[in-house]
Formats: C-alpha cells, sequence, structure tokens
C-alpha cells in the first residue's frame, strides 16, 4: 500500500460534517477491498466487519471520523461575493487570503477576501478580523454566481498536499482522514492475522458538529470494547509540552475518565514490549473526541483512545508525521490481536 | 387555521407547564386519529395507522411549550424576582405584561438606579403584581410559578402576531394536517412534544419509543429582513424555510430533498435555511437510537422569543400543504 | 479558414502564450534583494530581440532597443520584486521570520511557504484555535507567534539547511478561474514585467528602455540608480496596483475596479502626475477604443516618483493593472484588464512614434 499516496486522496477528497455522502463511496470502496461485510448507513457511517475466527466472537469497534471543517454558504450580495458561516470550529483570523472551492451546481475557485488593511479604521486595529467580514471571491458576474451556488452550498479549503522533511506531511483535513488512514493499515495488517475478535471498522460522520456519527455506530454496533482513532495537539511553540507532542514519537495514548483503565493499561504495556513509542495524554473530562460520546452508549463502552499528534489544527497546513500513523495502527492490530475481551 | 392559531397561542404553557396546551389539542384531535396518548414526560403522541405492510413510519413533531419566566424570590414588599425558562431576553421582557398560570397578572421592570440599560439582567429586574407585602403576594403566587408573556393575537396585512408562534404555529399546522388528512399508506405520528425550549427533551425520548423510518420537526425560525438585523436570507412572507443546519443538526439530505419535491410537486416557493444559531427538536431526534434520518420546516418568524412574534399565514399555510404533500410519498428512501 | 478567423486564431495563441509566461513569471522567487532567478528568466527571453542588455549593480536589467532615428528616449519600468520574508533566526524545531515589504500581517497564517534557493517547502503555523486563550480568539495573531514549518528534527538541521538572511517566498501557483480570472502571488509586479518583455519585441523611431527593476517594494531603491543610467525624457511605469472593490468597501474607496480596464493615476503618495502626459494617453485609449479607469485614490506609490525626481525631472506616467489583495499569495488579476494595459502601452508607444513625441495639444 502506497500509505503517502492514500493520505493524499484521502485529505483531497471533501465531506465537510453533514455532507459526506460523496466521500462515503470512496471509503466504502477502500473498506471492500478488506472487509468480510461493509455497509453505509443512513447518515453515510461506513462500516466494515472483518470477522474473527470465534464461534462466539466478542466485537471490537474501530472509530475514525472522516468529516471535515468547513464553510457554508448564507447569502450571496448584490456584486457576487459571498458570504459564509463555518461548520466545526474554525478560526476566523486564518481564513484571510485562502483559497477555497465552493461546491455549487460545479466545483468553483474562489478567494477569500475582506477589507484591505489601509482601509480598516482605527477601531478595527488589535481586533482579529471576523467571519461575518469576509467573503469570498469567485471572479464571477453577480448573475454566474446566483446561477451556480445557492444558500447551504459547502465551502472547502483547497488542498496543497506537501512532503516537508522528515516524513512529515501537511494537507487539509488531517484531522482525521489520517485516522481513516489508519483504518485501512490496520484493515489491511489484520489479513494475515488470525483473531479471534469482529472488528468493526468504521469511518464516521459529524464528529465536528457534536459527535454525531459515533453516537449513532455505537449504539447500532453495541461494541465490547472501542478504539477511538483521531488527532491530537502536536508540539507548537507556546504551548505546554504536556498538551502537545513531539511528531514522529509515536502514539498518543489518552487517559483520564474518559476512557478504560483496564484497555489503556493493556494497550500502554503492549506498547512498551514491543517498542512502540507512545505519549501518555491526559484528559481531565471530555477528550473533545468521540470517545466522549461512545462511552455513555447503552449501557457503556469501555473505550480506550489513540491519537495521531498533529500541528495547526482546523487550518489549511495541518502538519502530522507519517511514522506516527504507523504506530497508531500497529498498536490498534496489537491490541485486536491479544484478544484482551473477558 | 386562524382560530385554531389564537385558541393555541393565546393559552398558557411555559416549559414544563404544558397541560393547558396539551389538552386543547386533545379536544382537537382525538375523534381524528387512530390512537392518542400521553407519554411520561408528557408529550401527546397521536397515530394515523399506516396500510398493507410496506408502510414507512413518519414522525411528525411540534413542540408545545413556550418560553416564559419563574418566580425565584419574593420580597418583604411583595415583588418577585425571577428567572428565565429558555431563552429570554432582559430587553424584550422590560415594560411587559406577563400571566401566571393561575390567571394572576404580573408587570416587569428593572431597578431604576441602574445608569445604563446596557447593564440590564434579569437579576436586576422584577416581576410587581400589586401585592402590598410578601404574604399577600404569597398567596396568590408561589416560589417556583411559571408566568408566560403576554402578547395578543392580531391579524393585519395577512400577518399574524402573537406571543408562543414559536411553536404553536407547529401544532396548527400539525392539526390542520390531522384535519385535512390526504390519502396515505404510511404510518403518521403527530407528536407534540414538552420541553424543547430547555433543550430539546421531549422528542428526544418520543423519538426512541417510536423509532420511525424519518422524521420532519415543524418550528419557526429567525428571519432577516427587519432594519438593520443580522444578516439571514430567510424573508417573512416568502414561503416555507427548508432548514440546511443549525447548531443541534445538520438535517439529512433525503428529507431535505423529500421537502424540495413536495414543494415542487404542489407549486409552492421554498426558501433554504442557514441558521448560525439555536436549535430544534429534529436535533434531538436524528441521533437517537443508531440514527433517524430528520429535517425541519420551518415558519419564519420575526422577533422570535418577544410578545409579538410574527409570520405570514400563507408561510403557515403552505407549510402544511408540503407536509401533506410529502407525507402522502411512499418515503425517502 | 478565412483570414478573420485565422487572426482570431494567432491572437487566442499570442494571448496564451503571454498568460503563460506570466504563470512562469509569478511562480518565480523573487523577494525583494533576491531577485537573481527573475532577472535570469527575463534577460534569457528578451535576449533575441534588444540590442544591449545591461545589468547594474543592484540587479536591475536595462535592456536597450535603438530607434530609427534616436531622438529621444522613452523608458518603460517594472519592478522583478516581490513581497516575502526572511529568515531571522530560530525557535527549537522552527524558522522565525520577518516580512521583506509591505505585508498585512493578518494574511500571514496557515499559508505554504518555499524557502531559499532550493525552495524547501514549509508552512507557516502558530498556535490552534482550540488551545488559544479566550482574550487570544478574539486578538490577531502577530508575525512574532507564527513559526515557519519545514519539519526539522531540530535547530542543528535547521541551521544547516536554512542560514538565517534566507529568503522566503510564498508557494502559490498561478490558477484561472471564475469569468476570466487569474491568481497568482506576485502579479504586483510580475505582469509589468511581462508587459514590457513583450514590449521590447517592437521597433521605433525613438530610443526604447525597457527596466526591470529590483527592491521596490522595501522603497522604490532599483529604480533611483537606473533613471540616472538613461535619462529618459518620458518614462511609463507599468504597475500591478490596488483593487479595493470587494465587499464591506464603500463605492468611494474602490480605488480600482477589476475588469475596469488599465488604471491610470493622476496622483498617488509618491507622484503628482504629468497632467499632460496623462490626458494624452486617455486621448489614445479613448480614439483606440481600449478600456481604461483613474484610479480614484492616492493612496499608494511606485517606482514612479523615484523616477520624476530624479536628474532635472522627467515626466512620468503610471498604467497599472488592477489586483485584488495585492501582496498576497492569493493576489487576483483579470486577464481581460492585463491585456487593455498592454495594448494601452503600446498604442502610447505607437502613438509617441507616430507624433514625434508627446503631442500636448
Amino acid at each position: 500500500m502506497d500509505i503517502i499516496k492514500l493520505l493524499e486522496q484521502l485529505s483531497m477528497q471533501n465531506g465537510v460534517s453533514g455532507f459526506e455522502k460523496q466521500l462515503s463511496e470512496f471509503i466504502a470502496s477502500e473498506f471492500r477491498q478488506h472487509c468480510d461485510e461493509v455497509q453505509v448507513d443512513h447518515f453515510y457511517n461506513v462500516i466494515g466487519l472483518k470477522r474473527g475466527y470465534s464461534t462466539n466472537p466478542k466485537k471490537i469497534m474501530i472509530t475514525a471520523h472522516y468529516d471535515e471543517i468547513g464553510l457554508i454558504v448564507t447569502s450571496i450580495d448584490e456584486q457576487g461575493f459571498v458570504k459564509f458561516s463555518n461548520i466545526g470550529g474554525i478560526d476566523s483570523k486564518i481564513l484571510m487570503a485562502q483559497e477555497v472551492i465552493v461546491h455549487g451546481s460545479e466545483e468553483l475557485f474562489g478567494i477569500i477576501g475582506a477589507k484591505p488593511p489601509h482601509l480598516l479604521d482605527e477601531s478595527q486595529a488589535g481586533i482579529a478580523v471576523k467571519l461575518e467580514d469576509m467573503c469570498i471571491d469567485l471572479g464571477m458576474s453577480v448573475e454566474s454566481v446566483k446561477a451556480k451556488i445557492s444558500i447551504g452550498d459547502t465551502i472547502t479549503f483547497k488542498a496543497y498536499p506537501t512532503e516537508l522533511k522528515n516524513s512529515l506531511y501537511s494537507s487539509k483535513s488531517l484531522d482525521n482522514r489520517s485516522g481513516v488512514l489508519t483504518l485501512i493499515m490496520i484493515l489491511e495488517q489484520l489479513k494475515g492475522i488470525n483473531h479471534r475478535d469482529d472488528v468493526y471498522i468504521i469511518a464516521t460522520v459529524q464528529e465536528e458538529v457534536g459527535l454525531r456519527g459515533a453516537e449513532m455506530v455505537a449504539y447500532s454496533t453495541k461494541p465490547d470494547l472501542a478504539i477511538v482513532i483521531d488527532v491530537c495537539y502536536g508540539d507548537t511553540p507556546e504551548v505546554s509540552e504536556d498538551e502537545a507532542f513531539s511528531l514522529g514519537k509515536g502514539v498518543a495514548l489518552g487517559v483520564g475518565p474518559n476512557l478504560h483503565k483496564g484497555y489503556t493499561n493493556k494497550a500502554k504495556q503492549l506498547a512498551e514490549e514491543l517498542g512502540i513509542g507512545i505519549h501518555i495524554d491526559v484528559n481531565p473530562a471530555s477528550t473533545g473526541t468521540e470517545a466522549w460520546a461512545v462511552q455513555i452508549s447503552r449501557t457503556g463502552i469501555p473505550t480506550v483512545l489513540f491519537s495521531n499528534p498533529l500541528r495547526y489544527m482546523h487550518t489549511m497546513v495541518e502538519t502530522l508525521s507519517i511514522k506516527d500513523i504507523k504506530a497508531t495502527a500497529r498498536l490498534s492490530v496489537e491490541l485486536i490481536k491479544a484478544g484482551v475481551i473477558n | 387555521m386562524l382560530d385554531i392559531i389564537e385558541k393555541l397561542t393565546q393559552a398558557f404553557g411555559v416549559s414544563g407547564n404544558e397541560a393547558n396546551v396539551r389538552s386543547i389539542i386533545q379536544d382537537e384531535i382525538t375523534d381524528k386519529v387512530d390512537e392518542i396518548k400521553v407519554d411520561t414526560l408528557g408529550n401527546l403522541i397521536a397515530i394515523k395507522k399506516g396500510k398493507g405492510n410496506s408502510f414507512k413510519k413518519v414522525m411528525l413533531v411540534a413542540h408545545m411549550d413556550e418560553i416564559g419566566v419563574i418566580a425565584t424570590y419574593i420580597d418583604k414588599e411583595g415583588f418577585i424576582r425571577f428567572s428565565n425558562v429558555g431563552g429570554v431576553s432582559p430587553y424584550c421582557s422590560l415594560g411587559q405584561r406577563v400571566a401566571f398560570q393561575n390567571g394572576t397578572m404580573g408587570r416587569i421592570f428593572y431597578e431604576r438606579k441602574l445608569e445604563s440599560l446596557k447593564d440590564l439582567k434579569l437579576e436586576k429586574m422584577y416581576i410587581d403584581i400589586g401585592a402590598v407585602n410578601k404574604e399577600e403576594a404569597e398567596k396568590i403566587v408561589s416560589i417556583g410559578d411559571t408566568a408566560c408573556f403576554c402578547g395578543g393575537f392580531e391579524l393585519q396585512n395577512g400577518m399574524v402576531t402573537s406571543k408562543a408562534l414559536d411553536d404553536r404555529i407547529g401544532c396548527a399546522i400539525l392539526i390542520d394536517v390531522i384535519n385535512h388528512f390526504p390519502e396515505t399508506e404510511n404510518e403518521i405520528y403527530f407528536v407534540f412534544t414538552v420541553q424543547e425550549e430547555l433543550g430539546l427533551r421531549g422528542a428526544k425520548t418520543a423519538a426512541f419509543s417510536i423509532l420511525p423510518d424519518f422524521a420532519l420537526s415543524i418550528d419557526t425560525t429567525d428571519t432577516g429582513d427587519t432594519p438593520e438585523c443580522k444578516a439571514m436570507e430567510v424573508k417573512c412572507g416568502n414561503g416555507p424555510a427548508i432548514k440546511i443546519i443549525d447548531k443541534s443538526i445538520i438535517c439529512h439530505p433525503e428529507v431535505r430533498k423529500g421537502l424540495q419535491k413536495a414543494a415542487d410537486t404542489i407549486g409552492v416557493r421554498v426558501q433554504y435555511e442557514v441558521l448560525e444559531y439555536g436549535g430544534n427538536d429534529a436535533g434531538a431526534i436524528h441521533t437517537t437510537a443508531g440514527g433517524i434520518p430528520s429535517g425541519t420546516l420551518s415558519v419564519p418568524t420575526r422577533y422570535l422569543h418577544s410578545s409579538i412574534e410574527t409570520i405570514s399565514l400563507k408561510d403557515a399555510e403552505e407549510t402544511a400543504s408540503i407536509v401533506r404533500e410529502l407525507i402522502k410519498g411512499s418515503g425517502l428512501h | 479558414m478565412d483570414s478573420i478567423q485565422y487572426n482570431a486564431l494567432e491572437q487566442h495563441k499570442e494571448e496564451r502564450n503571454a498568460i503563460e509566461i506570466l504563470k512562469q513569471l509569478t511562480e518565480i522567487s523573487g523577494v525583494s534583494g533576491d531577485e537573481d532567478r527573475v532577472q535570469e528568466y527575463v534577460c534569457q527571453l528578451i535576449k533575441e530581440y534588444t540590442d544591449n542588455i545591461e545589468i547594474d549593480s543592484m540587479g536591475n536589467i536595462i535592456a536597450f532597443k535603438k530607434g530609427i532615428n534616436s531622438k529621444f528616449k522613452v523608458m518603460l519600468s517594472a519592478h522583478m520584486d516581490e513581497v516575502g520574508l526572511i529568515i531571522t533566526g530560530y525557535k527549537d524545531k522552527l524558522l522565525k521570520f520577518k516580512s521583506v515589504g509591505g505585508i498585512d500581517e493578518r494574511i500571514l497564517l496557515n499559508k505554504r511557504v518555499s524557502v531559499g534557493d532550493s525552495k524547501i517547502p514549509g508552512v507557516i503555523g502558530a498556535k490552534p484555535i482550540h488551545l488559544q486563550k479566550k482574550a487570544e480568539r478574539t486578538k490577531p495573531i502577530g508575525i512574532d507567534s507564527m513559526f515557519i514549518d519545514i519539519g526539522a528534527e531540530d535547530k542543528k538541521e535547521l541551521e544547516r539547511l536554512v542560514p538565517r538572511g534566507t529568503f522566503v517566498a510564498f508557494d502559490s501557483k498561478m490558477v484561472e478561474f471564475g469569468e476570466g480570472c487569474i491568481k497568482a502571488k506576485a502579479l504586483d509586479d510580475r505582469v509589468g514585467c511581462a508587459i514590457l518583455m513583450d514590449m521590447i519585441r517592437y521597433k521605433f523611431d525613438f530610443d526604447l528602455y525597457c527596466c526591470f527593476t529590483v527592491q521596490e517594494e522595501v522603497g522604490l531603491r532599483g529604480s533611483a540608480i537606473t533613471t540616472y543610467r538613461v535619462e529618459p525624457d518620458i518614462a511609463i511605469v507599468v504597475e500591478g496596483t490596488t483593487c479595493s472593490d470587494v465587499a464591506g468597501v464603500e463605492e468611494q474607496f474602490h480605488t480600482t475596479k477589476l475588469k475596469g480596464g488599465a488604471a491610470l493615476s493622476f496622483m498617488d503618495r509618491t507622484t503628482v502626475y504629468d497632467k499632460e502626459l496623462l490626458d494624452f494617453i486617455k486621448n489614445v485609449a479613448e480614439s483606440n477604443n481600449i478600456k481604461y479607469q483613474l484610479k480614484k485614490t492616492v493612496s499608494g506609490g511606485n517606482d514612479s516618483g523615484r523616477i520624476q525626481r530624479s536628474l532635472e525631472g522627467v515626466r512620468v506616467a503610471t498604467i497599472s493593472i488592477p489586483c485584488r489583495y495585492i501582496h498576497s499569495p492569493v493576489s487576483v488579476m483579470s486577464k481581460e484588464d492585463f491585456f487593455s494595459s498592454r495594448e494601452l502601452v503600446r498604442a502610447v508607444l505607437n502613438e509617441i512614434n507616430n507624433k514625434g513625441g508627446v503631442n500636448y495639444a
């Protein structure tokens, strides 16, 4: 498997939260190459099943969300500039002078503009530019804009995947397409392994707007153990090293009330035995990930969290290490192999 | 439809105290449905049975509750301090009349020594029921009693104004759909929910008990057609609004398509709604029990959460027509 | 194929070719003080059309096309440099930088950049929104809190790959989009360079000097010395200029309008333009049916200020191409404005040729 190529494909695809239908087909077709069964539910959660050898198997569910943050058209002004709102958490400061694709009746390239700096009055100094003061320039007449897009169309960042030094990789939507890549790598590695339990590999929707896909699939899958794969903060200046982790050094293992102690310890022990690098990612309350929703589904689901450290989260230059993705996939596979569920 | 709108909006039904509204609806529809029940939380669920054996279960929702205030403290002079039930703006409350469930009237005003109205908060306001002291006040109002805003009903230039159009207009529309029920195989659940204004509470349990194939909520939405307001494309009188997104839900594409198709079939013009704040019952429903495709058809409403909520009667009538057309269909998938 | 069709086809081919040259020009890194690669590219393409090419001590190109009677000298000027960044130091595994030329700091966040001669890819990062404190969220992020990330393991690797003083350009490929629009970095002023590269192909009665200048963005430095060398009678600056006809800007502040044609300046921060030369150009535009507009505000400035006040004073005009989001990696220009500006420069030169000078009547 060409990992870089697959990550590039995944990151370049578009699927803003709530608008994942198209991307679900791509992911389902990837899953189908490795799974015994793949289904896509009403909300476009993609659910792959890899059966275990046991006649009375337990269920392990591994989720990674595949939606991305984005923007949505709220109006079109009389000059043809497009006003927008956000879907998922976006820092308005990063949007200035960015390239976007508006998904109208066709895909339209656009630039995010705002009032130029010399026209800002004094009162604006020291205040970050607000979402409502920006607009998208499609380089078209108002008539053409109105003919091609309508209120509610989604907008994604234009992706420019870039390989940096030392196996670092930068692109949009690595939160959490890197998780989806991890899922596919797990599936591939499971091929050669005789595992006892049924493994449900699930790419979920609508995480960025409130962990909604995970809430649905946790209920419908009813697993005995859940592994959530997401991203966490990569080392960044001015951020404490307790909450942001070096890239390229391994998996960030979530600990805290949101996660199951026993299985987390088991994963930690496995990592140490096998020499897989780990960081301990301490979360005093919510992990802010799907683990928060999954843990309290039905009668409760033991949940562990593996994260890939990521710099510049929720931007068009999210940056992570390919090495970490490999480590996360490997640790997940080892946990499945261990047949830890009683 | 106008009579029932008036009757419903003028009734008392602050979140958690929806009994008056519920009984009006029960009187109106009991004879016209196949089954009717009130669940644990107080949701009213009425069913028109499906026919054959391949019908879809469709859940239609409107909430009965309205925002209001709740008495928290009565001082020596008999003035009542209060808190909000649901989203209540201090500015919209100022100088308003409120009515408790037992009919006691009150007037809301603010501490006069407040220098700037910018600092106006509900904590700085009180209800005056005309009692001379605490004892007299306590004879008619107890701590924990809720009161609704008073806002009379009027129809002018095709626009209806009243308190509590959010979401009695939705209730009125569902009643209208029952009154003029279309020919359909589908099993239709009319659900009049409680406590929407407190966080979509009633809808969650109702959805879990019904487990429909899909759900549609009928609610009000904000508009962007008044002077110097927050930018929004929805206008009062421009037709029902198919919701695309709010903070509680991204409406399911199939439900949106179904609504669009129904509107096109009967030739009703619709608008698209992107609401950057707020939520509605569909939000609680769609993540229930593994996921229920859900959507919302909104009646554009000016001055939401005030005593002068205003809609276009035509928008409401057309909303009912689209719902009727939608449930005729053989389902969404 | 009839001759009209043939001409249209030829014109189309020629225009595609011009756009292709503009694409290559804009994609070269050439921050002020580091224009070498632009200089090489320009020289290589114009060599065969010029009588002499001189490169001066700062790196300005002075390309000379001898006239038939050489009665007087016309100088065209466009600058090669672009705004960009320069590496000032290191912070752990990341690079610290300052801007070269006027850049609105707000646009730097999360942009892709190209570091140094070997074009090492990098991204500009900062603290993500989730980790910003509440008060930080509503404040702009200053350049001091942004860093360039090339994926280095440590400072040692950085020192080796990226010495302090390394120039950094935006990484932005040209894209054609919308209705006849172009997005690119460095349109200011590679678009002027492209027009000059076209003009040098023609022969006139007068001597034509095309100056491709350096360091305009850091204080109109290059043009200070080219004028002394050329001693022109007339100078025309060809520039990419601001275009603020965007949402939220009242119409009186629209410096220029996209698709409004070539922009002519009457005054800006550096120059009060020669009124007669301006009228001459306007007449040429009108009689040739070339779309033009007047630049409506007096903000901004360019090499013309330097040129006008060199020697005993030089008659100067500016013909500009409107660019939205100038000084950013995503400047936007309309092809239509580019071609009308080019046509106007050519028509002005032709008219000067025909009249034997600038007819001030």
